[in-house]
């Protein structure tokens, strides 16, 4: 039971992440008709945004210590961040807290990034078939790969929790269970909560504001809108900058749980394709659900029991590719995903 | 429109022409010196072939600091660096049998296929005498095997995997790193004194040749020493959250961890491990530990604080005191302002040992090269008194045991030497049961 509740509890955490991507990618595909190899790219973005706010606030001040030696015997040079100099106190808090203070940073600096890349490039593809805007911005998706690689070296980059939400939780307890039998990572908790407030406040955004309905009007049709004198493009052109600093928190937030590298949007982005196409083209309740369904199932796959099992019937490991295979059934079954619509990608 | 006809003669007439082009850039260089990419003119040409893009970029780009460096020693500019404190004199800083040392540079992408192809483009069109480089056991395996064919000197760079010397071992090959039983053999009698010969042990394992032959070789020491194992789960190497693989030790009745990963997979997995609070935790009345067997310190630097406290083996490490260490590191880190990695130390010997091979040999030829290696004692490069053995080309040296410090001074101070484990307690027989399988057959001159 213990071993089943903490496989779920990581599926949910790896499913926040497929969610938010593939929120973010149904709701360009939605909006714009785009399908965006670059959206796991934008997720990677948001990871550096997060480095990038890190190494800012630790360029330092360096002065020589004529007690202490460098590797080569030299008089060693202490570095002090600015900040801590500047602001004291408040100075070692924007440190500590510096993933929360990227979130902060990321979500103008990601809407920008995706007004740029809509605007620059994406919207030249808008009446090219859907092979040309994959290859476009997959494209695009290894120059950015590359770019980062360029600035910040291939080795991950380690971010840091804040000290208070570092650690782990006992879940067992929480739920009735013997201590120490569930141990959960705290921040991972927190990302998912995160990942919830992040979704809850998209659908919101769209369902309960003016601008919201007029997008929803939008992706139901597109020309009336425009009939109506409404400037479709320039609202589908800011859920294009919405989508993209979607996609940036969730790998903002997603740095203390894994260090970030140059390739780890390319990591999620094919994973989140495959949710989308389960939970349906076009569909922002499907891209969610299936992002932790097959997150729980993924999870589910690598436990040394389902392995055991797996290879006493002579079958090789499937951990890497359950998720392709429940796809596989998925569109078996429900061609059109699980929340899939009529006439989505069916031209 | 014209139409190509082709009888039997021509065909015959066409294939053998086609047949003495293609061989005529073997006959021109190896001709009159009887080995293949003989150097003619006042220049010699090596290869460096390392990945400069891929997850083992940063450790490419610190081997090929050190090869410019070995370059620039062989010929006489710096300060010289291990070339004065290396027991052989024969290197004089006049290059290689006086030719100026000259190299072509090549990308793996950490792909056998990659590597591969770099190293036969190296060869073929640069005419590079020897190849040299890598960060990987597969991609190591792959070029060696091409340098044999090729009749090409291969100096292994960071490669671990047992079978690098063991069952792909080729007489065109030689390793100066450690590798995977000698991690095992020397972090054993360390682990054992640090945490009890009663431990539970769960291995995650890489599922690739080095993954394999790292969990052998430390299950089979740690099982020696009494522990025991309960669990080993092959990972996928391109897996990057480890978390559902973690989960699962936390109730196996393991209390202590071995991480089979290295670069990124270490990383992740080692975050992952210590997110789950595995070592706050108390199994079988005792604190539950993590051992990571290969060390890096760029990948320790990926980990951050988890490293602290956590036991590994690395086969060099820039804070030793011999004269042959502080010499490198004096020169690498006026050159380039940071201590060198392990990688960019094996490499920077494996180019000294060639060049001095070459020097004793009195030719680039590669069967007088493979002579000149095979069983040579040597000295001043770093792991004190080392010795290239003849039967599997495995260089067997002192074998360091480190552990993630836990109050750095820099960011460079990230592992301790615990233990410098004496080369005898690494040593194994060339026909030890995890190296057998290969054959190191003979060496080819092209």
């Amino acid at each position: 039971m213990d071993a089943i509740l903490l496989q779920v509890l990581n599926g949910i955490d790896k499913g926040s992440a497929y969610a938010l991507i593939a929120l973010g990618l149904t709701l360009i595909f939605g909006t714009l008709g785009v399908v965006n190899f670059a959206h796991g790219a934008l997720f990677m973005l948001g990871a550096f945004v997060a480095v990038t706010v890190g190494k800012i606030l630790d360029i330092s001040k360096i002065t020589i210590d004529p007690e202490r030696l460098d590797f080569l015997g030299n008089p060693a040079k202490i570095r002090t961040p600015y900040v801590t100099e500047w602001f004291g106190d408040f100075g070692y808090w924007l440190i500590e807290w510096s993933v929360l203070v990227s979130v902060v940073v990321a979500i103008p600096v990601m809407v920008l990034i995706g007004i740029i890349m809509e605007r620059g490039l994406i919207k030249h593809f808008y009446n090219r078939p859907h092979a040309d805007q994959i290859l476009v911005t997959f494209g695009l998706a290894i120059v950015l790969q590359n770019i980062i690689k360029a600035v910040y070296g291939a080795n991950p980059i380690p971010q840091s929790a804040p000290d208070l939400l570092q650690g782990s939780v006992d879940f067992g307890v929480l739920v009735g269970m013997t201590k120490d039998t569930v141990i959960y990572p705290l921040w991972r908790l927190v990302y998912f909560i995160f990942s919830m407030v992040l979704i809850g406040g998209v659908f919101a955004f769209l369902r309960f504001t003016t601008f919201g309905m007029v997008v929803r009007a939008g992706m139901a049709d597109r020309e009336t809108v425009g009939l109506l004198g409404i400037n479709i493009d320039r609202r589908f052109t800011i859920m294009f900058g919405v989508a993209a600093a979607v996609a940036g928190l969730a790998g903002v937030m997603y740095t203390p749980i894994s260090p970030p590298n140059y390739p780890m949007g390319m990591d999620f982005l094919v994973l989140s394709f495959v949710v989308v196409v389960v939970g349906g083209m076009g569909s922002l309740p499907g891209a969610v659900l299936a992002g932790f369904l097959l997150g729980i199932i993924e999870s589910f796959a690598s436990m040394p029991l389902i392995k055991d099992a797996i290879a006493a019937i002579g079958l090789p490991a499937i951990d890497q590719i359950i998720i392709y295979l429940i796809a596989v059934i998925v569109l078996l079954v429900r061609p059109r995903g699980l929340m899939g619509k009529t006439g989505i990608m069916e031209e | 429109m014209s139409r190509l006809i082709m009888n039997r003669r021509g065909l015959l007439k066409t294939g053998a022409a086609v047949g003495a082009g293609m061989a005529m850039p073997t006959v021109l260089t190896a001709g009159g010196h009887g080995y293949a990419n003989a150097p003619t003119g006042s220049t010699v040409t090596l290869g460096f072939n390392v990945p400069q893009s891929g997850p083992y970029a940063d450790e490419g780009a610190d081997e090929l600091r050190a090869y410019y460096l070995a370059v620039k020693h062989l010929n006489g500019e710096g300060d010289g660096g291990m070339m004065n404190t290396f027991s052989s004199k024969e290197l004089q800083g006049t290059g290689i049998l006086g030719r100026k040392v000259e190299y072509v540079t090549g990308d793996t992408q950490t792909k056998s296929d990659a590597a591969r192809a770099s190293a036969q483009s190296m060869i073929q069109k640069d005419g590079a005498v020897m190849i040299t480089g890598g960060s990987s056991s597969g991609v190591a395996v792959a070029v060696q095997a091409l340098c044999q064919e090729a009749g090409i000197i291969f100096m292994a760079g960071l490669t671990h995997s047992n079978d690098t010397t063991g069952k792909d071992k080729k007489a065109n090959g030689f390793r100066h790193f450690f590798n995977s039983y000698m991690s095992g053999a020397a972090l054993a009698p360390v682990l054992e004194n640090a945490y009890g010969n009663d431990r539970v042990a769960y291995h995650l394992t890489a599922d690739y040749n080095w993954g394999w032959t790292t969990q052998e070789s430390v299950q089979a020491a740690t099982e020696a020493k009494g522990w025991t194992t309960v669990a080993n789960v092959l990972t996928p190497l391109t897996a990057t959250d480890f978390s559902s693989y973690i989960a699962p030790v936390l109730n196996s009745g393991a209390d202590v961890l071995v991480l089979n990963h290295y670069g990124g997979n270490m990383i992740n997995s080692l975050t992952s491990a210590v997110q789950f609070g595995l070592r706050d935790k108390l199994v079988n009345d005792k604190n539950f530990e993590i051992v990571v067997p290969l060390y890096s310190r760029l990948m320790a630097r990926g980990a951050g604080e988890n490293v602290k406290g956590i036991y590994g083996s690395t086969n060099w490490h820039w804070s030793l005191q011999d004269e042959g260490s502080k010499a490198f590191v004096q020169s690498f880190g006026e050159e380039y302002g940071f201590p060198p990695s392990q990688a960019a130390h094996t490499v920077y010997c494996q180019t000294l040992l060639y060049a001095d091979a070459c020097e004793r040999a009195g030719t680039h030829q590669p069967c007088a090269v493979v002579e000149a290696l095979e069983g040579f004692d040597f000295d001043g490069l770093g792991n004190g008194p080392t010795h290239y053995r003849a039967e599997d080309h495995q260089c067997f040296k002192d074998v360091l045991v480190v552990r993630g410090k836990e109050n750095p001074t820099s960011e460079f101070d990230l592992l301790e030497i615990v233990e410098v484990t004496p080369r005898a307690q690494v040593e194994y027989p060339a026909d030890h049961p995890m190296f057998a399988g290969g054959a190191l057959g003979n060496c080819n001159n092209g």
